[in-house]
């Protein structure tokens, strides 16, 4: 008998029950639809976090305070007495020549208050190189310039979202006073739009020279420092550059970590990677519920056809015939629920991505297979022990059953 | 005598293990059945009529002796070789028609032409043709609960005649039926053998079933004590 037939065969019997085909194909729906929908989600956030470190620039370096001995991301400011100084940054800026740019970083939040108009930005203290490792770009005006720096000037950058609000559309920002705190800022220039990085507005912030936000915040030293390899390949040896020079001023002392964006990026890869692999594993979980399930119809499902298992025997039915019945409808009924699963994913990570427009969602088609493969084995899983069960039983005594 | 019998049983036992309890269902029954035959087996109930059934439709496997169904000897098969026995020596007839509810008459008597591998538009004209034969050419598409008790046994007719059997082998064939419709059936039963030769071998425990036939066997306790025309009745 040809798969065909058998196929035929399952679908005349799953046409039979309906009611109790779609209960038995949810548990395994239920099990893709989670399958397809946290790995998607999983997909998506990590393509997400790795598309926007390439927008960042794969050979920028950050510095931080506190030595970290474990490669990986994880910034710690608050336990080295050595904090990193406004002359860290000035002596990788004169003296790293293997650098293309270095800028110190001091964040803080501020109110920020226009005649009566008042909210709370961001503030980035930082140097006049900034904006171009960060891959940002100056819409109006001018951006910080050294002298703002060395002058600890009360200048300011603020991004359009903060233009639109305080200013509107028509006003021009340029030249207006902004108060940051108590203390009154001018603003010189309005950064080109950008959009949202990692869910953060990147044109509501308001960047100020690092010295005037040291005063802003009262503190002397900077957050971190961000420093640019001349080239993708330069990337180690100028990491090596950043530490001497670092160590140089802390007569040998390493109270500071250097990470690259590899870090970064293998730092995400293992936490997203991390992640899925939870996630599949509860998505894992229902779809062995739902074969479960599937099991415990089909063993029922063969009980009741006794006499039909017995009237297919006595017509000529092989032994396997009788196998592959059972089993095929176990893994039709299975792959129909994973089909529906994904047709139900499909339908959400619709809606998800209707929200969440930054968020690259999709159903791929690898996921997809991936699901109904798995549907298909939990079909097979669940078939074998019924179908064995039918198969084994004797043809007189399953004609003779009531 | 020179034609292969369509039945051919010699010395056969059967016997049961149930623990420690040993059952002779059959000792050494020999039977022979020429083509074209029409029987009846009959006997008490525990008389072993449906284990020589059972053998007989190759369902079963014989303890001891030998049996040959068209000159094929049916001991030492296997299970996927009995199965082919039974899809094209045998056309079985169930007392309680044993049709699967909600596939249509067709589809029915189909069943064993899809395990003999044959294709769709075979399938549909050999069982057209066999239900015709039970003049149920207008039914074809009807379910079981559709039809009425007399129906269904003829559609099991069809499925069995509809690989053209060696046999038709009927077990009980009246025995869920009311007399009337009973008697149908065992007209159909006879007009099959006399018109189309077909071999037709009842298991009843109805007399007047059996009286219909040409030669009746008799079973008591496993052993055939008679074989031979039926007695008195018409």
């Amino acid at each position: 008998m040809s798969l065909f037939e058998h196929l035929s065969i399952a679908f005349d019997s799953i046409r039979n029950s309906p009611v109790r085909t779609f209960l038995t194909t949810l548990g395994v729906l239920i099990g893709v639809f989670a399958v397809i929908l946290l790995v998607g989600l999983g997909d998506a956030v990590q393509t997400y976090v790795l598309d926007t470190f390439a927008g960042v620039g794969s050979n920028l370096l950050q510095v931080h305070a506190g030595r970290q001995e474990t490669r990986g991301f994880q910034p710690s400011s608050g336990n080295s007495r050595n904090k990193l100084s406004l002359r860290d940054y000035e002596a990788l800026d004169k003296r790293g020549l293997l650098l293309d740019g270095v800028s110190p970083v001091v964040l803080g939040s501020s109110e920020l208050r226009l005649g009566d108009l008042r909210r709370n930005v961001v503030v980035f203290g930082v140097g006049p190189r900034y904006l171009e490792l960060r891959n940002l770009a100056i819409g109006r005006g001018r951006f910080l310039e050294p002298e703002d720096l060395d002058g600890r000037r009360r200048v300011v950058v603020i991004g359009e979202t903060i233009v639109g609000e305080l200013f509107g559309d028509d006003k021009s920002p340029l030249g207006a006073t902004v108060y940051l705190g108590s203390t009154p800022y001018r603003v010189v220039g309005v950064t080109q739009k950008k959009g949202k990085t990692f869910g953060f507005d990147m044109d509501d912030l308001a960047l100020i020279p690092a010295t005037s936000a040291q005063d802003l915040f009262d503190i002397e030293t900077i957050t971190h420092l961000l420093a640019r390899a001349k080239d993708k390949n330069t990337v180690e040896p100028a990491i090596e550059e950043v530490g001497e020079l670092l160590a140089d001023r802390r007569g040998g002392t390493i109270d500071f970590t250097i990470y690259s964006q590899d870090d970064m990026m293998e730092m995400v890869n293992r936490i997203m990677g991390t992640l899925k692999f939870f996630l599949g594993a509860i998505a894992s979980i229902s779809l062995l519920v739902g074969g479960i399930g599937i099991m415990n119809i089909m063993l029922v499902s063969v009980k009741e056809r006794t006499r039909e298992i017995g009237v297919r025997r006595a017509v000529g039915a092989r032994w396997r015939d009788i196998l592959l019945q059972f089993l095929v409808e176990a893994v039709v009924v299975s792959v129909l629920g994973g089909l529906a699963g994904v047709a139900l994913g499909a339908v959400v990570i619709r809606i998800v991505a209707h929200f969440q427009p930054d968020l690259p969602v999709g159903l791929s088609l690898e996921n997809v297979v991936m699901a109904l493969g798995f549907s298909a084995a939990v079909g097979i899983a669940a078939g074998v022990v019924p179908a064995m069960r039918a198969a084994d039983l004797d043809p007189v005594e399953a004609l003779r059953y009531e | 005598m020179s034609e292969t019998p369509v039945i051919a049983l010699s010395g056969v036992s059967r016997v049961y293990e149930l623990g420690a309890e040993r059952i002779q269902a059959l000792r050494s029954v020999d039977l022979v059945v020429q083509k074209g035959e029409l029987l009846a087996i009959i006997g008490p109930s525990g008389s072993g009529k449906s284990t020589l059934m059972n053998v007989i439709g190759a369902l079963d496997t014989p303890s001891g002796g030998s049996y040959q169904i068209d000159g094929q000897a049916v001991s030492g098969l296997s299970d996927d070789q009995l199965a082919q026995v039974r899809n094209q020596k045998i056309g079985f007839v169930f007392q309680s028609f044993n049709l699967l509810p909600r596939q249509s008459a067709l589809d029915n008597v189909a069943l064993p032409l899809r395990y003999a591998g044959y294709s769709r538009a075979e399938r549909r004209a050999k069982s057209e043709r066999a239900l015709r034969r039970v003049d149920l050419g207008d039914r074809l598409g009807h379910t079981p609960e559709q039809l009425s008790g007399g129906q269904k046994q003829r559609v099991a007719i069809a499925r069995a005649l509809v690989t053209e059997p060696a046999i038709l082998l009927a077990d009980e064939p009246t025995g869920a039926l009311d007399q009337a419709t009973g008697k149908e059936i065992i007209e159909l039963f006879l007009r099959l053998n006399r018109e189309e030769g077909v071999t037709v071998v009842l298991v009843t425990h109805d007399p007047q079933v059996a009286a219909r036939t040409r030669r009746v066997v008799t079973l008591v306790d496993g052993r055939v004590v008679e074989d031979g025309p039926p007695k008195g009745g018409s």
